[in-house]
């Protein structure tokens, strides 16, 4: 099909659209699709509008009962018309057809019919009606339990759902945004559009949201005037006024759907969803967080529906959106129309209809005493008037055939009509006033609830807070407009007000139905019925918040918007409590629904976090590098060759590199942070467990730090550049959480002491030489003239020495591995160039780079402690290292290290272990257990936190914590690993398996 | 969540890091092992204000001392560690 219909000579027919009139483009004809058939509408149409164009009023079919279902609003209020949008990956269930605009090509098909909407055998006689009343959830389908699974749940997802999410990656993009403003202004209609212009016309930082494409509300569905002008001119003139202003932005097609802490309010932008896809680059919607000082809700009202039997027929509509259907957009697919109302407002869509040319069969007023204007009105147009009368039922098949109307009298009469459009009141569009826990007051002359306890900084405006009439719209959103910008200071001459003629502004009564034979919809898209209400009122299930989750009344994506207020009203008429002591369930963001792509943004696959990448990494890459995660850095867990059979062998081939040639590694992600100051040095006592105010210029050592609770926080090295200059290095997962820490312990504890300190993380790459061979390449990687024998630069000892042509790198004697070792900083910059001539000096002895997994392997053999070991639950004394702990210093964590607890004998402490039958595998993760005894907890002995193959030993080895500690060593114990089904015995063993005396160090 | 940093002004609360109740003061080294398990451990969970330590880590990176009602998120007072003194 062609998206637009340019070129055709007969247009499709429209059969339903008035010849003139609404806010349609008749020049822009648009064809479309709805369950496969091709219809034309025309710009400027919601879907729903130019279905009802074409005559189509059967749109869905109901949750539960698969019940026929047609338009009832024409907002996006609207419950039943729920759509099927596009198709493929871009496919989107539940939209209201109200709230779809219109564009050439728009794919749509009904939801929730099987085979088809108009035959639907899930209907047939409401096969499942009884089994899906009231709390179905905790009675029916519960036995046999077994069933539940296997036969209830599939038949029951079955029979009762929404659309079908389209199962494919969305290929578009959504975007989050900020915006900051003196005034949000929500909602576009009456009262919205004059506060914005009071505010923007003084000057302040106005934001104006609107749902709707076309700004003016209700000035866009009513026959009204302000200032002279037709309500929708006058709404065009205002919009046209707002955008010109500089400071003044409105977003429309966006729905402000919560209200957060410190006036931050949540809006989504539909930005292209009137479009087929969206434009390059252009995000299908976008998420905005708007932070306002002031607010105005100017978000108008809910029209009520009417409670009585066969209320969901098609052709059952809102009175108010019947006025839509005519004003707005010249739609009238209606031959004879039954208008009942609580008030004056009905009144305005028999006026409506009789000016369209729809015959008013007759119109039902609640009220006895009709006032005389009114009355001639029925008169004028030929309708039967029914005062004081209700509507008992609708009637008919697929749609409306007949209403069943009780006189005052009591006597029934049946009108035939295909149109019943009811008035039954207004609901204040309240929820924005509770989010923040406000609660709504019931106000009896009114018959709605009102706001109160309003978030600070919000004021309302206009229907929102019954003020239903236009002219106090006006005045109200005007109002409201000044004094926000005014409390913004953004004082000046008060605005001209616009005009509008006195409308009705009476409020209307709530509307009690009368008992009839047949199901009464309250709430439509759930299919929650006055029965159901009965039922929960009869078991019990009394309290509001109760009956909302007994009989999900509210709880489906329109959120009860409604069905609430009804819903309140008929339980409350079964308690006789009134509407005012039953009160309204707790309302929560969002308003409207909001997909989860949108809150995302831009942050999903790739993209859900930063990556960080070392200066080396393209290196890494051309290596053969196969990366881990390390938090959000990218780390080289081992650098594949095709000799190699998998990541065991690589890291056994490099970790063999290391003990037998010399290897290099990219230790860059360490966290790395540079003191200075006099009293840098008794900080670092302060922080440490150990004393570095004694340590001399030019050498590191190593460094634990706890929690204050006594338990190991995290361990490193600690080098003294000059006399008042240190640098130290985090574990890579901690490089964040101690820069922290240490600013706590700095600006909260001890700000009497002078230091300063900043991460230098980013600023340098650092690599790791290791291996027999490491000074050699050292030697040849600086510039010459370095003396690095073991007497000029020894074991622990730190330089600055010339690299690549003048560039001053540290050097720091210090080893992970167990082996002579140098770690060489540069300057980031330098990372990559750095590394290439490491690898230029280090071929004539075999260099090979090692990544995290040799890493690992070597660490192990030499039982020093790592992630495994440093998890938070272990102490420095659990660790081997508690004669590290001074005592002659006050430090972090020395009070409560020192607990009875921490201290006893049979806590678990590190040891090493290897397997008796050396061909056996070790499991990180595995239990020790006495030999002989039962695998329970009671003979629980401790774990194993690492695990490796040593290719120097030839066997797994592994490092745990065991009760007893180092005084067990040479026992066997089992380690049993009941998640593997592996229990093998092992040996105890010195937590360092390799070089103990630490010979290899100091050559 | 706004925070108004002494330093950066109003910023929403994911700029900052939550720490905890602001009052308990780290005992002297020679206290008891009561006083410092109270320091460590203990803290009043009050309906209502609650002065409390953020650190402003993706801004000024300065630890501030909140007040906040936390039945409300209302936010009565902010300022720098520094200004409160270190008694």
């Amino acid at each position: 099909m062609s998206p637009f219909l340019g070129g055709f000579t007969a247009p499709l027919s429209q059969p339903c659209r008035l010849r003139t009139g609404g806010l349609v483009d008749r020049g822009a004809p648009l064809a479309f699709s709805f369950d496969g058939r091709s219809y034309a509408g025309y710009a400027g149409d919601s879907l729903a509008a130019a279905l009802l164009a074409n005559g189509v009023r059967l749109v869905g079919r109901s949750f539960k009962y698969h019940r026929p279902r047609g338009l009832l609003a024409a907002g996006s209020e609207e419950p039943n018309a729920l759509v099927e949008l596009r198709d493929g990956a871009r496919r989107e269930p539940n939209t209201p057809a109200t709230i779809v605009e219109l564009y050439g090509g728009l794919q749509a098909s009904s939801q929730n019919r099987f085979p088809s909407l108009s035959f639907d055998v899930m209907a047939a006689g409401n096969v499942l009606s009884p089994l899906l009343s009231a709390g179905f959830y905790y009675k029916t389908f519960m036995w046999p339990a077994a069933f539940w699974e296997k036969v209830y749940e599939p038949l029951i997802r079955r029979a009762a759902g929404l659309g079908r999410a389209s199962g494919l990656d969305d290929p578009d993009h959504y975007e989050r945004a900020h915006l900051f403003c003196d005034v949000l202004v929500i909602g576009g209609g009456a009262a919205g559009l004059a506060a914005a212009l009071a505010a923007g016309r003084r000057g302040a930082r106005v934001v104006l949201c609107d749902e709707d494409w076309r700004l003016g509300g209700r000035l866009l569905a009513e026959a009204a005037r302000v200032d002279g002008l037709p309500g929708p001119d006058w709404a065009a003139a205002a919009a046209a006024e707002l955008a010109a202003l500089p400071e003044v932005r409105v977003l429309r097609r966006t729905a402000v759907f919560g209200v957060y802490d410190c006036g931050t309010y949540g809006a989504l932008e539909r930005v292209a969803d009137h479009r087929p896809e969206p434009g390059p680059h252009e995000p299908r919607q976008r998420y905005w967080r708007i932070v306002a000082r002031r607010a105005v809700l100017a978000a108008g009202a809910t029209e009520r529906p009417l409670v009585f039997a066969g209320n969901d027929r098609p052709g059952v509509m809102l009175a108010g959106a019947v006025r839509a259907y005519l004003n707005r957009f010249a739609v009238a697919p209606w031959r004879r129309a039954v208008v009942a109302t609580s008030g004056d407002e009905g009144w305005r869509t028999v006026a409506d209809c009789a000016r369209a040319g729809i015959p008013v069969a007759a119109v039902v007023d609640r009220r006895r005493d009709v006032p005389v204007p009114l009355a001639r009105l029925a008169a004028q147009t030929g309708a039967r008037l029914f005062a004081g009368g209700q509507i008992a039922a609708a009637r008919g098949a697929a749609v409306l055939g007949a209403v069943r109307v009780i006189d005052a009298a009591g006597a029934p009469h049946l009108v035939r009509a295909d149109l019943l459009a009811m008035a039954g009141g207004w609901n204040p569009a309240l929820a924005l006033t509770t989010h923040l826990g406000g609660k709504p007051q019931w106000d009896g002359a009114a018959s709605a609830f009102i706001p109160s306890d309003l978030p600070p900084g919000m004021a309302v405006a206009g229907a929102a807070r019954a003020h239903y009439a236009l002219p106090a719209a006006l005045a109200d959103g005007a109002n409201a407009g000044a004094e926000a910008a005014a409390a913004c200071g953004f004082d000046g001459a008060a605005p001209p007000m616009p005009q509008a003629e006195p409308g009705d502004g009476a409020a209307s009564p709530l509307w009690a139905c009368p008992k009839a034979r047949g199901k009464a919809f309250v709430d439509f898209q759930n299919d929650v019925t006055t029965s159901d209400i009965a039922v929960a009122h009869r078991e019990g299930f009394r309290s509001i918040e109760h009956l909302k989750r007994y009989t999900t009344l509210g709880m489906a994506t329109d959120q009860g918007r409604t069905a609430n207020v009804n819903g309140i009203a008929v339980m409350a008429a079964l308690t006789g409590q009134g509407v005012e002591r039953t009160g309204t369930t707790r309302l929560r963001p969002p308003y409207v629904p909001v997909a989860i792509g949108a809150l995302a943004g831009h942050h999903r696959g790739r993209d859900y976090r930063p990556t960080r990448l070392t200066p080396a990494h393209d290196w890494a890459i051309e290596q053969g590098a196969v990366f881990n995660e390390a938090g959000a850095w990218l780390r080289a867990s081992h650098f594949a060759r095709p000799s190699d059979a998998d990541w065991l062998q690589a890291a056994s081939r490099e970790a063999l590199a290391v003990r037998q040639a010399v290897g290099v590694c990219d230790v860059s992600t360490l966290g790395k942070i540079e003191l200075v100051g006099p009293d840098a040095g008794g900080f670092l006592d302060r922080l440490y467990i150990n004393t570095f105010s004694t340590l001399p210029v030019g050498r590191a050592r190593y460094g634990v730090m706890l929690r204050e609770d006594g338990l190991v926080f995290d361990d490193g090295t600690v080098a003294r550049l000059e006399a008042d200059r240190f640098v130290i290095t985090t574990t890579t997962a901690n490089a964040g959480p101690v820069l922290s820490h240490m600013e706590f312990c700095h600006q909260v504890l001890w700000p009497e002491l002078d230091v300063h300190f900043v991460s230098v993380s980013d600023r340098w790459a650092q690599f790791s030489v290791a291996g027999p061979r490491a000074r050699e390449v050292l030697q040849a990687t600086l510039e010459a003239g370095a003396d690095l024998s073991n007497q000029a630069f020894p074991f622990m000892a730190v330089g600055t020495f010339p690299v690549l042509g003048g560039v001053a790198a540290r050097l720091f004697r210090i080893s992970f591995s167990g082996e002579l070792a140098y770690e060489i900083a540069v300057p980031a910059d330098h990372g990559d160039a750095a590394i290439r001539v490491i690898m230029r000096a280090g071929a004539p002895f075999g260099i090979l780079p090692y990544g995290l997994e040799a890493l690992s392997i070597l660490r192990i053999e030499k039982g020093h402690p790592a992630g495994g070991e440093l998890n938070g639950q272990t102490t420095a004394r659990d660790l081997g290292l508690e004669r590290m702990m001074s005592r002659r210093k006050d430090f972090i964590g020395r009070v409560l290290a020192q607990r009875p607890a921490l201290l006893a004998a049979d806590r678990p402490m590190l040891v090493g272990f290897r397997p008796v039958d050396a061909a056996r595998r070790l499991r990180s993760g595995a239990h020790f257990l006495p030999l002989g005894a039962a695998a329970t907890v009671a003979n629980d002995q401790g774990w194993m936190s690492s695990v490796a193959y040593s290719p120097i030993l030839r066997h797994w080895i592994g490092l745990g914590f065991l009760a007893g500690g180092t005084a067990r060593i040479g026992e066997r114990v089992r380690a049993a690993d009941p998640l593997r089904g592996e229990d093998i015995e092992v040996e105890v063993m010195a937590a360092c398996q390799y070089d103990p005396e630490g010979a290899r160090l100091r050559v | 969540m706004r925070i108004p940093c002494p330093h950066c002004g109003e910023r929403g609360h994911e700029e900052f890091a939550y720490y905890g109740a602001a009052d308990p003061r780290r005992p002297d080294a020679d206290a008891p092992l009561e006083a410092w398990h109270d320091y460590v451990y203990l803290r009043d969970n009050p309906a209502g204000p609650h002065r409390e330590l953020w650190q402003h880590v993706h801004g000024c990176r300065r630890w501030l001392e909140v007040t906040r009602d936390t039945r409300s998120h209302a936010i009565a007072a902010a300022r720098d560690v520094a200004a409160r003194g270190t008694a």
